[in-house]
C-alpha cells in the first residue's frame, strides 16, 4: 500500500495526530461506551475503524472532534492534551480535522458550493480566493452541476459526496469519516477511498469508521476493533 | 485497487485556467450562515418596527413640545411689562406718561406701547364680561416694552427708577415666573420623553436576547457545524449579530419611516385645518404642528440606535449562550 503509513511507522519526534491513554466514556449515569481505549494515529497514517453497530465508533470520533469530553483517561489531540482546552485552542485544532457525518450535517440553507466553502469561509478567506479550488473538488466528486442545489433536494449520494468535499476541502491534517461510502454505490465508494487514499499521500491522517468490509479489504490499513466498548488493534 | 483512479491532481489544488466550464451565473456564493427568512425573523422585524415607530413617536412629541415652548420663551422673553395704578388723589395718565418716559430713557428698550384705557379694559373682557361700565373700578394701565437684541437692557436698574419716581404705582414684569414655568413643563415633556424613548429601545433589547436566544436554539445544528468545521465563538457571534443587524435595520427603518410619514402626514393635515377654531388653538399650541429638521434627525437615530442595539444585544447574548 504505497503511500500510506500505519500508527507503528510513528516518526521519531512528530507527536501523533490522536493519542488516547485508558479512556472511558459513559453518558450521564448509563454504561460505559469505551473502556480503556488506548491508541494512538500517527501522522500521515490511515486506518479503519470498525467494530458492529452500537460499538461507540461514533462516540470515539466526537471524543477525537472534541465534541464530548472523556470520562477519564486523557486524550490529546496534535500533541496537546484536551482537558481544560481554551476556546481558540480548541478551533485550532478543529482547523486542522476534517469530518464526514453518517448523517452528512450539512447546512439546509446554504448551496452545496456553499457548504463545501464552508471551512474556508470561517478562516475569514475572501469567495474569490478559494472559488477555485471549491469548484475544481466539487467537479471531482462530481457535483460539478449540482453546486447551485440546496441540500434537501440532492440524493443521499450526493449529500454524501458534498460532505465529504466539506471535509477535504482545508487539506486537513486529519480525517475523520463516519461511514463515509454508506449511501454510494461500490464503484464511487472505490473512487472515494482513493480520494481518501491521494489526501493520506499528501501528508493527512485518515480515520474512517465503518464496518464494510469490502471497503476495507480494498486496502491494507491498520484496523482499530471496537467491541463492548473496547479497542483491538488489527495491523 | 486496479479499478480505483487518481484524481489528475490533489484535490485542493487550484485548477489550469482552461477548459473550466464557467460557473452557473445565478450561483450564490456567499449566503448569510445563519437562516434569515423564517416566521420568527419577520415577527422581530415587525415587533422592532412598532417599538422604533412608539419611540420616534414620542421623540418627536416631545421635540414638538419643546421647539414650541422655545418659540413662546423666545416671544415672552422679548418684552417686559410695565404696570401702573390709579392711587388716590392721583392723575394716571401723567403717571402713565412719566412711566413710558422713564422706559423709553432706559437702555435696551427698543419700544413702547402704552395701553389705552378702553383697551386695558378690554382685556378684562373673557372675565368681566362685555358691555360693562369700567369706569368706577381703579384698572391698572399696562404699558409694553419691546426689548432691543442687539442691547442687553438693564432691568433691575429700570425697576428701580420706576418704584423711585412713583413709588407704590408702578412696577416692572420681567415674565420671570411665566419664563421659569415654561421652562419646567417644557424639560419635563422632554425628560418623560427621553424616559420612554429609553423604556422604549430597552424593550427592543429585551425582545433581540429572546429572540437570539430562540434563534439559537432553531439553530443549533448550524451552530455546532460551524464549530466543527473550525469557527470560533466570536465568528459564530459576528454571524447571528449580522443576521439581527439586517432585521434591526429593517424593522428600525420601517419603524422610523412610519413615524416621519406620521408627522408629515400631521403637519399637512394641521396646515388644512388651520382656518377653522380648532386650527388656531392647535397653531397657538403647537405652531405649525411640524418637526423642525433636528425632529427629523432624531427620529433617524432612534431607527439607527434601535439597528445598532439589535445587533449589539445578539451579539453578547450569543457570546453567553456559548461560553
Amino acid at each position: 500500500m504505497a503511500g500510506t503509513k500505519t500508527g507503528s511507522l510513528l516518526s521519531g519526534a512528530e507527536a501523533p495526530a490522536v493519542r488516547f491513554e485508558s479512556v472511558g466514556m459513559r453518558y450521564g449515569l448509563g454504561p460505559e461506551v469505551l473502556s480503556d481505549v488506548s491508541f494512538e494515529i500517527a501522522p500521515r497514517s490511515f486506518q479503519f475503524l470498525t467494530g458492529p453497530s452500537g460499538a461507540g465508533k461514533t462516540t470515539l470520533l466526537r471524543l477525537i472532534l472534541l465534541s464530548v469530553r472523556p470520562t477519564r483517561g486523557l486524550v490529546s489531540v496534535f500533541g496537546e492534551e484536551v482537558s481544560g482546552i481554551s476556546s481558540d485552542a480548541l478551533t485550532g485544532l478543529r482547523r486542522r480535522m476534517g469530518v464526514v457525518f453518517q448523517d452528512f450535517r450539512l447546512l439546509d440553507h446554504l448551496t452545496t458550493y456553499e457548504n463545501v466553502a464552508l471551512p474556508l469561509r470561517v478562516q475569514g478567506r475572501s469567495e474569490t480566493n478559494y472559488r477555485a479550488e471549491v469548484v475544481e473538488l466539487l467537479r471531482w466528486v462530481g457535483l460539478g452541476e449540482r453546486m447551485h442545489v440546496l441540500p434537501p433536494l440532492l440524493s443521499g449520494g450526493e449529500k454524501q459526496r458534498a460532505a465529504i468535499a466539506r471535509a477535504l476541502i482545508a487539506r486537513p491534517d486529519l480525517l475523520l469519516a463516519d461511514e463515509p461510502t454508506g449511501n454510494v454505490d461500490p464503484t464511487l465508494a472505490r473512487r472515494l477511498l482513493r480520494l481518501f487514499m491521494e489526501l493520506n499521500k499528501l501528508g493527512t491522517s485518515v480515520l474512517i469508521a465503518t464496518h464494510d468490509f469490502g471497503l476495507m479489504d480494498l486496502i491494507d490499513a491498520r484496523r482499530l476493533v471496537l467491541g463492548d466498548g473496547r479497542l483491538r488493534i488489527e495491523t | 485497487m486496479a479499478e480505483t483512479r487518481a484524481p489528475s491532481r490533489p484535490a485542493a489544488a487550484p485548477p489550469p485556467e482552461a477548459a473550466e466550464p464557467p460557473l452557473p451565473p445565478t450561483l450564490r456564493r456567499n449566503a448569510p450562515l445563519v437562516p434569515t427568512d423564517s416566521a420568527a425573523s419577520r415577527a422581530l422585524a415587525a415587533v422592532i418596527a412598532i417599538l422604533t415607530f412608539l419611540a420616534a413617536l414620542c421623540a418627536g412629541a416631545a421635540e414638538i413640545v419643546a421647539s414650541s415652548a422655545g418659540q413662546w420663551q423666545g416671544a415672552v422673553a422679548q418684552e417686559v411689562t410695565v404696570q401702573v395704578r390709579p392711587g388716590p388723589g392721583r392723575n394716571i395718565d401723567a403717571d402713565v406718561s412719566r412711566a413710558e418716559g422713564i422706559a423709553k430713557a432706559a437702555p435696551g428698550i427698543a419700544e413702547a406701547r402704552v395701553f389705552t384705557k378702553a383697551e386695558s379694559e378690554r382685556l378684562l373682557e373673557p372675565w368681566l364680561g362685555s358691555g360693562l361700565d369700567l369706569s368706577d373700578l381703579p384698572v391698572p394701565r399696562l404699558i409694553t416694552l419691546k426689548l432691543a437684541s442687539d442691547k442687553a437692557p438693564d432691568l433691575k436698574a429700570l425697576r428701580t427708577s420706576l418704584t423711585e419716581a412713583l413709588p407704590g404705582v408702578a412696577s416692572l414684569d420681567d415674565h420671570a415666573l411665566w419664563l421659569q414655568r415654561l421652562s419646567t413643563m417644557a424639560n419635563t415633556f422632554v425628560g418623560i420623553g427621553i424616559g420612554i424613548v429609553a423604556l422604549v429601545l430597552a424593550a427592543t433589547g429585551l425582545a433581540v436576547i429572546f429572540a437570539t436566544r430562540g434563534a439559537m436554539a432553531g439553530n443549533k445544528e448550524v451552530v455546532e457545524v460551524l464549530h466543527f468545521v473550525g469557527a470560533n465563538d466570536d465568528y459564530i457571534a459576528r454571524a447571528f449579530q449580522s443576521r439581527f443587524f439586517r432585521l434591526g435595520l429593517r424593522g428600525g427603518a420601517i419603524g422610523a419611516g412610519a413615524a416621519l410619514l406620521a408627522f408629515a402626514l400631521a403637519g399637512v393635515l394641521a396646515r388644512i385645518s388651520r382656518s377653522g377654531p380648532a386650527g388656531d388653538e392647535i397653531e397657538a399650541l403647537f405652531g405649525t404642528f411640524q418637526i423642525s429638521w433636528r425632529g427629523y434627525a432624531i427620529i433617524v437615530l432612534i431607527g439607527v440606535i434601535a439597528s445598532v442595539v439589535t445587533g449589539v444585544v445578539s451579539r453578547i447574548t450569543v457570546r453567553r449562550f456559548l461560553d
